[in-house]
């Protein structure tokens, strides 16, 4: 009896021993992974329907615009569509002396079409940028260039103004005709890209970009700090006060998200402006001269304070959730066994509170990286951010071109910060509440 | 030591009159003496809320006794910061350091007090060779079994060689068999080091295993203090009758009082003779406590000084023992314990039998 209810038993399970170089079956004889798979092909699909939605919309609102963005950076089709002969000559030049008469043909063949089609002012636009006092130039001699009826055409174009005859113009045009180009990023990091393809820094009275970006780095550091420094002991007494007074932090904690950006940053105009709250404090306690008022706004010290305040809350919000965790025992246990306050703090909770440190900065440090209203409305001059010159070639200069190119450096930046984050603590330990 | 009390001279750890409270208008502690020998372990048991965690805390520092000295060897230690009072302590859920290892946590005290580097290596070797964790010392907490953690966190508080060691609740967080297991392990420990421990605890089996002395605590006060077997035998009050051990309880009326004896008159008319443990004179409500263990079933009627006929309940069968409930003297929550000893009473439910039990088990308590 025993022996015939265990030989099945033995030989199945011989069998699944057996198998094990080949894939599992299930009892009707399917591989076991096929089985699996079609039992749970239709929740697989019922799931992917259900985030199909929110996939469109980030498709839609985020990749694409940020695609299109990180493309236009290195995008400058203008020339090359609009002034299509010259481009197809430009590109066979080694750009080492000024080009013979076919250049000059082509050119004038198309200066007389791009006016046609009125497009002559974008292409003396795009040119302007990369050689600035140009833009009279293409606009006058396309007008006089359709008066040229017949060769030689170098002689007639310089005849129109000779500036025509000047390499540097050439150069300037040859680097425009790309279609891709790595002249934004250049720009955007103060260089320049040469005819012959060598980079150059820009002259000095050009160079803009680089000093706000690094501004901008450590005008965020400081942020970041000082917030980290305001926002711990906060963010410790939400998470041990007892209940009643935790809610009434946290309210006051929250508040500012309750307001709108706007009217918290024109308060701190309010506060700090020269006749403001601040220093009239000040001035009644004898700290500053009446004649004296200390400039706190339309300046560093303005974004600076203002962005502490409005960021703080994204610094208060992870370590408190971190804080939140750490139990009052671990404390106890250092005390007990034998640590002062200070080295209890210091060996103890401080390393635990790492991940909601680490957040937070990330967070604090990320937003600040990108921010734009408060630095418009109380930075003044010294006090402008990154994003400020962003806007400022977006909505002034209509250099959408450059304004991308400083938007992707911005966000490589913010990607390689995050990257080093995630290698040094691990994304994973990140608490946001 | 003698059983419940320990000399002035030899007591290492005094609470004198200490009193506590958090709020000014209830006391937590009321008016706790309480005198620890040297290399004693004493556990203080009772329900949350009797006020035992208050007093090992302030012990160890964390609280503060609104009134009366905590004396640890004949120095008051009421202004001693908790730091600077070289106790060991085991936390309820082992509070080891999660960003430090098994090596570094064990470090931790020894690095404070600013030990040698080599003395710290070969004490934190020694200490966790004492718990058998030798190879784990690389380990983070969060990477050992709960019945590891709390070895581990043993050791760190014992690894800076205190001669007191503070317990609050230490193996609440394990399952049954290691809780056991490391009940030994701990005594064990305790025999071998010679230190002192005061151990705190709401689970009366470990009480019971562990302890040379067990205070029970009670709604703020020591309920009694004696050695395990005298707490269990001899109960001197209804609460420590009920709280430790089951126990089979009787309301009645003092009918007669002679000497160490009493009789006492149910609700359903019988008498019943007990021992006068806590009761006052005729006519005052008492409760009898009655160990299921120490009443016969199927008892002849004047073999034993109380005998009542009692109608079978209820039979639970528990492996050792058959747990019998009974209707008798008009309680039907009487328990009595049948030994699974082969060739025991066989009973059914509905039967009608007898019970009995001599008046040295059966303890004429107070009312409460």
């Amino acid at each position: 009896m025993a022996t015939t209810t265990l030989a099945p038993a033995t030989a199945a399970a011989s069998d699944a021993r057996d198998g094990r170089g080949e894939a599992l079956r299930a009892a009707d004889g399917t591989p076991l992974k096929r089985k699996l798979e079609r039992t749970t092909r239709l929740s697989r699909l019922r799931a992917f329907l259900l985030v199909v939605p929110l996939l469109a919309f980030v498709v839609v609102s985020f990749l694409v615009p940020v695609g299109t963005l990180l493309w236009r950076g290195v995008s400058s089709p203008t020339f090359a569509t609009h002034m299509p002969r010259t481009t197809a000559v430009l590109a066979e030049w080694d750009g080492r002396a000024v080009p013979g008469e076919a250049a000059f043909a082509a050119l004038a063949a198309d200066l007389v079409d791009a006016r046609e089609s009125r497009d002559i002012g974008k292409v003396a636009t795009r040119v302007n940028r990369e050689l600035s006092g140009t833009r009279s130039l293409f606009t006058r001699s396309a007008r006089r260039a359709e008066r040229i009826d017949e060769g030689p055409f170098r002689a007639a174009i310089i005849d129109i103004d000779e500036d025509w005859g000047e390499l540097e113009l050439w150069r300037a045009m040859k680097v425009a005709s790309w279609s891709v180009t790595p002249a934004f990023y250049l720009q955007a990091l103060d260089l320049q890209v040469e005819a012959d393809g060598a980079i150059a820094r820009l002259p000095e009275e050009r160079q803009l970009h680089v000093s706000l970006f690094w501004r901008t780095l450590w005008m965020s550091g400081l942020i970041t700090f000082l917030c980290l420094l305001l926002g711990f002991p906060v963010a410790y007494l939400l998470a041990n006060l007892p209940l009643k007074y935790s809610n009434l932090l946290m309210i006051f904690v929250l508040l500012p998200f309750w307001t709108s950006l706007l009217v918290r940053t024109t308060s701190w105009i309010a506060l700090l402006q020269s006749q403001g709250v601040l220093n009239d404090v000040f001035v009644a306690l004898g700290l500053a001269a009446d004649d004296r008022r200390l400039q706190l706004i339309y300046n560093q010290a303005g974004t600076i304070i203002a962005m502490t305040h409005i960021l703080l809350p994204f610094m208060i919000l992870p370590l408190y959730s971190v804080m939140k965790t750490i139990p009052p025992s671990y404390l106890r246990a250092a005390r007990s066994l034998g640590a002062d306050q200070v080295t209890a703090f210091r060996r103890v909770y401080l390393p635990q509170t790492v991940p909601g440190i680490g957040a937070g900065s990330l967070l604090v440090f990320i937003l600040a990286v990108g921010y734009y209203i408060t630095p418009a409305l109380v930075g003044g001059q010294s006090g402008q951010l990154i994003s400020n010159i962003i806007a400022f070639h977006m909505e002034s200069t209509l250099n959408w071109n450059l304004a991308a190119a400083l938007g992707g450096i911005l966000l490589v930046g913010v990607v390689l910060l995050y990257w080093t984050y995630n290698r040094l603590i691990g994304i994973d330990n990140i608490k946001l509440g | 030591m003698t059983a419940s009390t320990v000399s002035a001279t030899e007591a290492y750890v005094r609470f004198v009159e200490v009193q506590k409270s958090d709020d000014g208008e209830a006391l937590v502690v009321k008016n706790l003496n309480l005198d620890i020998a040297r290399g004693e372990f004493l556990t203080m048991l009772g329900p949350s809320g009797s006020g035992k965690t208050t007093c090992l805390m302030m012990l160890a520092g964390f609280e503060t006794a609104t009134h009366g000295d905590i004396v640890i060897a004949d120095r008051p230690i009421t202004n001693v910061p908790p730091h600077k009072r070289n106790i060991g302590m085991v936390f309820q859920n082992y509070a080891l350091f999660p960003h430090m290892t098994v090596e570094e946590n064990l470090a931790f005290p020894l690095e404070v007090r600013g030990v040698d580097k080599p003395d710290i290596e070969r004490r934190v070797r020694d200490a966790l060779n004492m718990v058998q964790l030798g190879g784990f010392r690389a380990r983070r907490p969060a990477q050992l079994s709960g019945g590891q953690q709390q070895r581990v966190a043993l050791a760190r508080a014992l690894v800076f060689e205190p001669q007191l060691v503070l317990m609050d609740e230490p193996l609440g967080a394990l399952d049954k068999q290691l809780r056991e297991a490391m009940q030994y392990e701990i005594k064990h420990l305790h025999e071998n080091l010679g230190v002192t421990v005061v151990y705190v605890t709401h689970d009366q089996s470990e009480a019971l295993t562990m302890s040379n002395r067990i205070a029970v605590f009670n709604d703020g006060a020591v309920q009694q203090l004696a050695t395990p077997d005298r707490l269990y035998e001899a109960p001197e009050n209804a609460f420590v009758a009920s709280f430790i051990g089951e126990t089979n309880k009787l309301r009645g009326k003092v009918a007669e009082r002679d000497g160490r004896w009493c009789r006492v008159a149910l609700a359903s008319g019988q008498e019943v003779t007990a021992l006068a443990v806590n009761v006052d004179v005729a006519g005052h409500e008492t409760l009898l406590s009655l160990r299921p263990e120490r009443v016969t079933v199927a008892a002849e009627p004047g073999s034993l000084a109380n005998v009542f006929e009692a109608r079978v309940q209820e039979l639970i069968y528990h492996g050792d023992h058959i747990r019998t409930r009974v209707s008798v003297c008009g309680h039907d929550d009487f328990v009595v314990k049948i030994r699974n000893a082969g060739g025991h009473v066989q009973l059914q439910p509905g039967q009608t039998t007898t019970v009995g039990w001599r008046p040295e088990g059966c303890r004429a308590l107070d009312a409460a």
